[in-house]
């Protein structure tokens, strides 16, 4: 019988991975070349912010994706965000899908909302792939047993569900938690668009768990580097 | 039937870059106070919203003006609740009162919570009018709820580029999450496990939700609300 993770406790432990055996962080393991990348990021984002203006008139993200804008020099703090949440969307996108793909995992009456969560996860991932151009990284290897942590989410409804539950609450507090790193951007409205999508994700699957849609009046967002050590079990190649 | 409720609209955006950036740097923004919300507003906004000749409510400028937009709507979304409580329609069982009685306390801790921070510079209690309402009928009141609550996230998504003050973008932040929960949940109520709670209605093909500006939100909210509000400052 396996615990009942909560985001809280999800964090924690991983976090506890991490600084015992000094794990690479999510991003890093991905894209090695993005901590060079990101040394030099104030000096990309203070080059970048005079363009700014010009983006400013771009409506969505689709528009801030072009090969040309990014010649232009997106703002590496906005690359970086984006990257970030597109490892996120891989990770969602992966489980729902082969969540669907496996035999009598999930119930029938809730197979129309696992199908939904599935669609908007695979266009995130095709929206940020498209945003990022040639910066995009490549969808990781996952590992949803958590090296064995959870040996049976694929096999155990309850299970599959409580860690849908926790990837869709990360979501929500990771995009959340980098609201303030895109202020000033057009991209920060699409972000938000994302976010409340996730939110409401988030809500349906508590329900379909059986309880209410949330924890309180105000949700709480997280930063990067706890939500990195939140998602490192489920990556195949890292903590 | 018309009641006090409290409603509002938005302000306009900024590029506060740099302080945004020094301030993410300081672990306190996302625990910000009340009070530290007041202080900051009153020393860097000047404009405030007033209620004009004639009785019309203007939401004022800047950070102002958008907090006092979601003041408005939060308003309207904790009266509207606290008078299905009130009247709870035919077939309101446990699990909907449950739901029902957390949306509830939520709008009034968002309601209070704009009070709070906007001080003096808060917008009067709106008068808000349900009449078109039928408070019997679940159908109709969970389908104003799904209006409001879809409402309520769209105009936050679109207030978040509006707002200059990074502190208000991340409580503004805290609270669009939630009012997306309740958008999901009254939707399953209406259809439960169905696509609905996060449906093809509303989440367009890049899974985005919508992002609407005041001036696309306060026509929709106008039959609900007596009170006149100008937004005039606000796109």
């Amino acid at each position: 019988m396996i615990a009942q993770p909560t985001l809280a406790a999800a964090t924690e432990d991983a976090a506890m991975t991490v600084s015992m055996s000094a794990a690479p962080t999510l991003i890093g393991t991905l894209d090695p070349d993005l901590a060079a990348r990101m040394t030099s990021r104030r000096d990309l984002f203070s080059r970048a912010a005079g363009t700014l203006g010009a983006l400013a008139s771009a409506p969505t993200l689709l528009a801030v994706a072009s090969t040309e804008v990014f010649a232009q020099g997106l703002p590496g703090q906005v690359v970086d965000v984006l990257r970030f949440a597109l490892t996120l969307e891989y990770l969602e996108a992966e489980f729902y899908r082969t969540a669907l793909a496996t035999p009598r995992l999930i119930p029938a009456r809730y197979r129309a909302v696992f199908t939904q969560l599935a669609r908007h996860e695979a266009e995130h991932v095709r929206l940020l792939q498209g945003a990022l151009g040639g910066a995009a990284i490549p969808p990781p290897a996952f590992d949803f047993t958590a090296k064995g942590k959870y040996p049976d989410v694929f096999a155990n409804f309850d299970t599959f569900t409580t860690l849908s539950s926790t990837f869709e609450d990360l979501g929500v507090a990771a995009y959340k938690g980098q609201a303030g790193n895109l202020q000033g951007t057009p991209v920060l409205t699409t972000a938000l668009q994302i976010h409340s999508v996730e939110a409401r994700h988030a809500a349906e699957v508590r329900r379909v768990r059986g309880f209410v849609g949330w924890d309180g009046a105000f949700d709480a967002p997280l930063t990067k580097a706890a939500v990195l050590a939140a998602a490192a079990p489920f990556l195949a190649g890292g903590a | 039937m018309t009641r006090p409720a409290s409603s509002d609209h938005e302000t306009e955006c900024g590029s506060a870059v740099r302080a945004r950036r020094r301030f993410l740097k300081s672990a306190g923004i996302l625990v910000a106070s009340t009070a530290f919300l007041e202080l900051n507003l009153s020393q860097a906004f000047a404009q405030r919203g007033a209620t004009l000749a004639g009785g019309t409510v203007d939401l004022g400028q800047g950070d102002f003006a958008v907090l006092n937009y979601a003041y408005a709507l939060e308003q309207l979304e904790a009266a509207f609740y606290t008078q299905v409580l009130q009247q709870p329609y035919r077939g309101f069982n446990p699990s909907d009162e449950q739901s029902l009685t957390g949306i509830q306390s939520h709008e009034v801790a968002h309601r209070e919570f704009f009070r709070s921070a906007l001080g003096g510079n808060a917008i009067p209690d709106l008068q808000v009018d349900f009449g078109r309402v039928n408070f019997a009928s679940r159908q109709s009141v969970l389908g104003t709820a799904r209006t409001f609550e879809d409402l309520g996230v769209a105009a936050y998504n679109g207030a978040g580029q509006l707002l200059r003050n990074p502190d208000f973008l991340a409580k503004a932040g805290s609270i669009v999450s939630v009012e997306a929960r309740h958008a999901a949940t009254i939707r399953d109520m209406l259809n439960p496990y169905s696509a609905s709670f996060a449906g093809n209605d509303i989440v367009d093909g890049n899974g985005l939700d919508r992002a609407l500006v005041p001036s696309q939100v306060l026509p929709k909210v106008v039959p609900f609300v007596l009170t006149p509000v100008s937004a005039s400052q606000l796109p």
